[in-house]
């Protein structure tokens, strides 16, 4: 790595067991501000139990997680949240029966000012919706025309651009997005991988688990490769091709 | 390395252009209290037509109204929880509970009227308490706890009063007092309203309000919808949990203290009807079993339906077997209707 500068978000020695299975045996993580760096392994090699640590989603067994040069201690979501990070889960996190506005502010509703907000705890849906609408048009998807619209309603690419929106509204020091596009069809994972650059353009660093070698190569600067549990290397798209990657994570090359 | 490709539905945003079929699917998907406003309107022109003249009358009305007011109230409680994808069949024990506590209290203990209503909804929040510590802090099925409580409470109850009847009454034999207050009624034109159906009301718009307007509103939803999904947002589903089962003891407290205004006294056998026809008003009035999903006010028309089947079929001189025979079908109607509408968009 020629990257000198401190890392704005790194893990050391995460371990993680479910009785005898061990998802991660050791694992080490560094994301350096305004970068997008993809995380890729096998099924089994530990990323979905890695992202969870660095979520809050889970509590690692051993090892610890640095952000900002601080080390934290997540043991539920909203910590990971309040710290920052946002996540966008494989399977988004989204309420289905409830419209898109009142998702994207889920969790952090807001409540009207005066003492209607603060006694009476009534919410501000016309300032979140007015918001909401404002998130999806940053993120140039503008499309959904309706606020109000129930989420599944939506179709897949939209359902991901709405989560993606959320975190983006959000995140203020990392956003993390699990597989954002292995349930899309081509042109939408175009969208989502637009987003994603667009997000690296404003400056926010962004982790991409994903499957899909293509993709990881199309928007990633550096590539952590996960591997029995652990990282076993780190590459990027310049110095090696996607078979060399594959090898890696599968074993039948050294890293 | 393959690339995934979509089996998504990338016709799920031409929806709204689909047929009739669809448009109606799409209407009742959002607004849900529709098909239940309509048959609580044609049920009431059938009724209005082979009731021999009496269905229609304003007393006729004023009574379904009153008998409405026992069920609608502890069907709030019972949205609440459904809407948890939960469900609770000790709603009727846990009210009757509630309402020989009151009673009790006053005459045996010579309480004020005031203390023994507010121990009656103690009463009803710690029963409401201990159904979500049983379900967040065990992890037992709401099913379950409930069916072990309907016991539980009925045994109770008769322990508690040993087979009595109270009567509630003041020392002159007057029934003036707090205890008996919902069952006050008053005239509009020929129509008797009770005190009791007036504050059934206002609960529905406060209820309907914080759950439409308040981020516990939003919540419950969330909650009930996809709890992981709701859990990674960052709530607390938990927290949710226990609060809705709280907050539903307590509207079977006033649920509680409506039936005492309504009979002016209390026994183990009063209301027996209402523990399951509280679910009947639920998924009648468009709420899904399965959670997230329906709009309080549809529990309230749900409601309406259930007392003008059986008060309609009773003044078209109907044996009474065929009451429950229509609710029954209502019932599967509603479900298999709510399968249907979820379908939108998959």
């Amino acid at each position: 790595m020629d990257d000198a500068r401190r890392p704005i978000l790194s893990a050391r020695g995460l371990v993680k067991r479910f009785g005898r299975v061990t998802a991660l045996s050791g694992s080490d993580l560094e994301l350096y501000a305004g970068e997008v760096l993809a995380v890729i392994g096998d099924n089994g090699a530990g990323k979905s139990s890695l992202i969870k640590c660095l979520s809050g989603a889970m509590v690692a067994d051993e090892g610890e997680i640095e952000l900002d040069d601080h080390v934290v201690h997540f043991k539920r979501p909203q910590d990971a949240r309040a710290a920052g990070i946002e996540t966008v889960y494989q399977t988004l996190a989204v309420s289905p029966a409830l419209d898109i506005a009142t998702n994207i502010f889920l969790g952090r509703e807001r409540r009207r000012s005066g003492p209607i907000g603060s006694v009476l705890r009534v919410l501000d849906k016309s300032g979140m919706r007015r918001d909401a609408k404002k998130a999806l048009d940053d993120l140039g998807i503008g499309t959904l025309q309706d606020i109000t619209q129930a989420v599944e309603t939506l179709s897949g690419g939209q359902r991901q651009a709405v989560a993606v929106a959320r975190a983006a509204a959000f995140g203020s020091k990392v956003i993390i997005l699990d597989e954002p596009t292995a349930a899309l069809g081509v042109k939408e994972s175009g969208q989502v991988l637009a987003m994603i650059r667009d997000l690296r353009e404003r400056g926010m660093p962004v982790i991409l688990i994903s499957h899909n070698m293509p993709h990881v190569f199309e928007v990633a600067d550096r590539i952590h490769i996960q591997r029995l549990g652990r990282r076993v290397a780190v590459v990027t798209p310049q110095s090696h091709s996607m078979s060399d990657a594959v090898a890696i994570m599968t074993g039948a090359a050294a890293a | 390395m393959e690339t995934q490709t979509a089996s998504d539905d990338g016709a799920a945003g031409l929806v709204h252009t689909g047929g009739v079929l669809a448009r109606i699917q799409h209407g009742l998907h959002r607004y849900p209290t529709i098909s239940p406003l309509m048959v609580l309107f044609l049920s009431s022109i059938v009724f209005t037509i082979v009731g021999h003249g009496n269905f229609q009358k304003p007393s006729t009305i004023g009574i379904m109204l009153q008998q409405t007011a026992v069920l609608a109230a502890v069907a709030i409680g019972q949205t609440l929880i459904i809407l948890t994808a939960g469900v609770d069949l000790s709603v009727g024990t846990a009210m009757i509970l509630s309402h020989i506590v009151m009673a009790k209290l006053f005459i045996d203990q010579g309480m004020p009227t005031i203390i023994a209503l507010l121990l009656g909804l103690v009463v009803g929040v710690v029963m409401g308490a201990f159904h979500g510590w049983d379900v967040t802090k065990i992890g037992l099925p709401p099913f379950i706890v409930t069916l072990g409580t309907f016991y539980i409470y009925q045994s109770l109850a008769t322990l508690y009063i040993q087979g009595q009847t109270l009567f509630p009454k003041d020392a002159d034999g007057e029934t003036r007092n707090l205890l008996l207050w919902t069952g006050r009624n008053f005239k509009i034109g020929s129509m008797q309203i009770t005190t009791g159906v007036i504050l059934v009301l206002v609960m529905y718009i406060v209820f309907a309000f914080i759950l439409s307007n308040t981020a516990w509103g939003q919540r419950v939803y969330a909650t009930g919808d996809d709890r992981e999904a709701a859990r990674l947002a960052g709530i607390d589903t938990k927290r949710v949990l226990l609060s809705v089962y709280m907050v539903a003891g307590l509207l079977y407290g006033i649920g509680a203290w409506v039936q005492l205004g309504r009979s002016g006294s209390a026994s183990t056998n009063a209301a027996t009807d209402v523990n399951l026809e509280s679910i009947t008003a639920v998924v009648i009035g468009g709420t899904s079993l399965f959670g997230g999903r329906g709009r309080l006010w549809g529990t309230l028309v749900g409601a309406l339906i259930v007392i003008v089947f059986r008060l309609g079929l009773k003044l078209a001189e109907v044996d009474v077997a065929y009451q429950n025979l229509t609710i029954g079908m209502l019932i599967l109607v509603a479900v298999a209707l709510d399968q249907w509408i979820r379908r939108v968009g998959k």
